[in-house]
């Protein structure tokens, strides 16, 4: 035990002393607030230019309450400038474009036959929010040649808000939806995350001992097994130490920096939100919300998801990186590791595609609930899945396949591991693995 | 004397290839024991056995009377053929966990690191890293790494290979006055004339079987052809040359002398004493030189293997 101790020690100095380490921990945070904050001003400075659009109305349907300006697009009322002498002006970027609107005899003709000016391709959303004002006036329009009431059909609308509920007596709503998708993609993506950089470390610092040739002086002294463990133990401790530096980093840095520079941080995070959650979003965004906000955090079973978390992240990094052992022990640098990793690599970014594709629309379909039980996939796929509510039951399988599995693997692992790490010269082939399994002690 | 390392009847195979066929090898408490054997003879498997980086097929291997186990790590003191430290760790660092990894506590190792290190000579290495030495630098290094927790056994294979001629013999006076310190020492190698110089007793494999082994004097005694280098100052070298072949069997000379003497290699017949060769050339002339034709290890080595293959 007290050797094993010893070699987590080294690995985890080792590793920490690195020169790229410090520069990586301590860089990282930098780089990354600095690229939020840059993505954050490249956004404001884009929107904060006004476009100016120049309409011109000849069917005399619309009227300037119907082209309202908003914070980022102007619209100016060129009827009677004429359609040549518009175009040109837009040619000459006077304006961002021309939206002429003909007269039509029929409003079907009419919605068919407007068109759009503009020296370079016109964005998405200027193009939608055109389309959307001259559907609404054209659908008022009709509405009002059926006599219908324009007024009652506003005061009709109705906003539904249903509560979601499962059996197990816990109410969901959109909001907590979200909030569960966020905590399922952070937990998946960290732990890949970690399993690609940590895992290839622990490789790395197996090839380095066989490279140097300090290998059979080692397990001279200690047996193979524990030396994997003690690495695959350092290393990860040595990441989980850089992974809370970098929280605390990035959590000191960003407020700092919204202090100083007086940036909203909520406008901030929304910005890079789809329209659905910039929804839920507003919705909290002022100060009473912000409270029902932790009511539904505080709603996540989070006792339960820091367990599992703790699980499947531990079960997860230990299956893949005595696989990376296994891998580095079995080439004699690191240019050889190619043909083994791919394997390796194809079930952990298996696990986040599907996690993304499919958990987060159906967390209960067939595919999600197949491949968070699949061992290799599951550690993702899982952790995903877990803030939607698993039963203990698929829980238990899932955890137990895991675990198996885990071992075997690191059985398996330990034998190459041990052959390995004593065989130099060719480049081993996957039947040269296959003999290497059958050797005994 | 009783034997520090019993190795019975060993058999490693790896896969369909034997590495170790039925080796069976005493080493005496407190000797020099010389390991020889061509390239992938299974010098290194035996090596690694011994040192549980491998477990035998079959055999069984005592250690000091009791059956080899995990926590004899600590009595072996192991020095590879392929050298190596961690490059980028700082040396002093480096020794102390090596010398933890054995069992020392880590004030001991420091103890013990201080008294060699200024014994060879390099305290100013301690915060150095492997890196900045040289190959001979990091190998005294790694020698005292080997030896520092005083262990029981010592296997040395290729000791002296990327040391000076100066840092070897430093080195080989060390591994003899361990022995006398009472340590039993493995010696693997290649260079003959350090097994002459170091060796009490030798095995020899081959093919993956050993097909010598004893004290290395009884070796030799036994390798003996019963030749003499024979060196004569005589008017009549003709004639007595001539005589002597038709007594003893003759051939040239493998050495020279100073002068214009008859020499000649003479070998004996199994009845013919030493002390017939030398009354008949007192009859003839003023002997000069006459000295029995020793094997050497080396020449041991290859007519062994040879005969084997």
């Amino acid at each position: 035990m007290s050797k094993l101790k010893l070699i987590i020690e080294r690995e985890f100095i080792a590793k920490v002393r690195n020169k790229s380490f410090i520069v990586m921990t301590f860089l990282s945070p930098l780089i990354m607030v600095g690229m939020g904050f840059l993505v954050y001003f490249l956004m404001k400075k884009n929107n904060e230019k006004v476009k100016e659009i120049v309409y011109i109305d000849n069917s005399g349907l619309f009227s300037k309450e119907d082209f309202k300006d908003s914070k980022t697009v102007h619209y100016l009322d060129f009827t009677s400038k004429g359609i040549e002498d518009t175009k040109q002006k837009v040619e000459q970027g006077n304006y961002y474009g021309a939206l002429i609107i003909p007269k039509q005899d029929s409003l079907e003709l009419l919605a068919k036959s407007i068109e759009f000016y503009s020296k370079d391709s016109p964005g998405m959303s200027v193009m939608n929010a055109l389309e959307n004002k001259i559907e609404t006036k054209i659908r008022n329009q009709k509405l009002n040649d059926f006599g219908i009431d324009i007024n009652k059909i506003n005061a009709s609308r109705i906003q539904s808000d249903i509560k979601m509920y499962n059996f197990s007596g816990e109410e969901s709503s959109k909001l907590i939806n979200g909030l569960k998708i966020g905590v399922g993609a952070i937990a998946g993506y960290f732990l890949m995350m970690f399993v690609m950089i940590y895992g290839t470390s622990v490789m790395r610092s197996v090839i380095e001992e066989k490279t140097s040739r300090i290998i059979e002086v080692i397990v001279s002294s200690v047996k193979p097994f524990q030396l994997m463990l003690g690495k695959i133990i350092g290393n990860a401790s040595a990441g989980l130490l850089q992974f809370f530096i970098w929280g605390i980093l990035i959590f000191i840095l960003g407020t700092l920096a919204t202090s100083l520079l007086g940036i909203n941080m909520a406008e901030m995070q929304t910005a890079n939100l789809s329209a659905e959650q910039l929804e839920a979003a507003k919705n909290v965004a002022s100060g009473d919300k912000m409270q029902v906000l932790i009511q539904e955090v505080l709603r996540l079973p989070l006792l339960k998801l820091f367990v599992l978390f703790i699980f499947y992240f531990l079960g997860g990094y230990m299956l893949y990186s005595s696989l990376f052992a296994a891998v580095g022990a079995a080439v004699d640098n690191e240019t050889d590791t190619q043909q083994f990793m791919l394997p390796i690599m194809l079930p952990l970014i298996l696990g986040v595609y599907v996690g993304f594709a499919t958990v987060i629309n159906d967390p209960h379909g067939p595919i999600s609930v197949a491949f968070s039980h699949i061992p290799l996939t599951s550690p993702i796929v899982m952790l995903m899945r877990v803030p939607f509510g698993v039963t203990w039951t698929e829980l238990a399988i899932s955890m137990s396949l895991l675990l198996v599995t885990f071992m075997f693997m690191v059985w398996l692992a330990a034998k190459i591991y041990r052959v390995g790490i004593l065989m130099y010269g060719k480049k081993p082939t996957y039947k040269d693995l296959y003999k290497w399994l059958k050797y005994k002690g | 004397m009783s034997n520090l390392l019993e190795i019975n009847n060993v058999v490693k195979n790896y896969g369909d290839f034997r590495a170790l066929n039925n080796v069976s090898i005493h080493i005496p408490k407190g000797s020099v024991y010389g390991l020889l054997g061509p390239n992938g003879a299974g010098k290194t498997s035996l090596i690694r056995i011994i040192n549980q980086i491998t477990m035998p097929d079959e055999g069984t291997i005592f250690l000091d009377g009791e059956p080899l186990s995990p926590k004899h790590t600590a009595d072996i003191g192991y020095l590879p053929e392929e050298r190596g430290l961690y490059k980028s760790m700082k040396v002093g660092e480096q020794a102390l966990y090596l010398a933890q990894l054995k069992g020392l506590s880590k004030s001991e190792a420091k103890k013990r690191l201080k008294y060699w290190f200024e014994k060879f000579d390099i305290s100013a290495w301690w915060n150095k890293k492997i890196e900045e030495l040289s190959k001979g630098m990091a190998q005294k290094v790694q020698f005292i790494v080997t030896v520092l927790h005083q262990p029981k056994l010592l296997i040395f294979d290729e000791p002296f290979s990327g040391f000076d001629p100066i840092n070897a013999q430093l080195i080989a006076q060390e591994i003899l006055k361990l022995r006398d310190e009472g340590a039993t020492i493995i010696f693997s190698t290649h260079r003959m004339e350090s097994v002459e110089e170091m060796c009490d007793e030798i095995a020899l494999i081959n093919k993956s079987n050993k097909i010598l082994d004893g004290k290395l004097d009884d070796i030799k005694r036994e390798f003996r052809t019963n030749t003499f280098q024979v060196g004569l100052h005589t008017s009549n070298a003709k004639e007595v040359e001539s005589q002597l072949k038709e007594k003893f069997e003759v051939f040239p000379p493998d050495f020279k002398l100073l002068g214009n003497e008859l020499t000649l290699n003479v070998k004996l017949g199994r009845q013919d004493s030493a002390n017939d060769l030398l009354a008949f050339l007192t009859n003839r002339g003023e002997v000069q030189h006459f000295v029995e034709l020793i094997p050497s290890a080396n020449d041991i080595f290859i007519q062994a293997v040879n005969k084997n293959n």
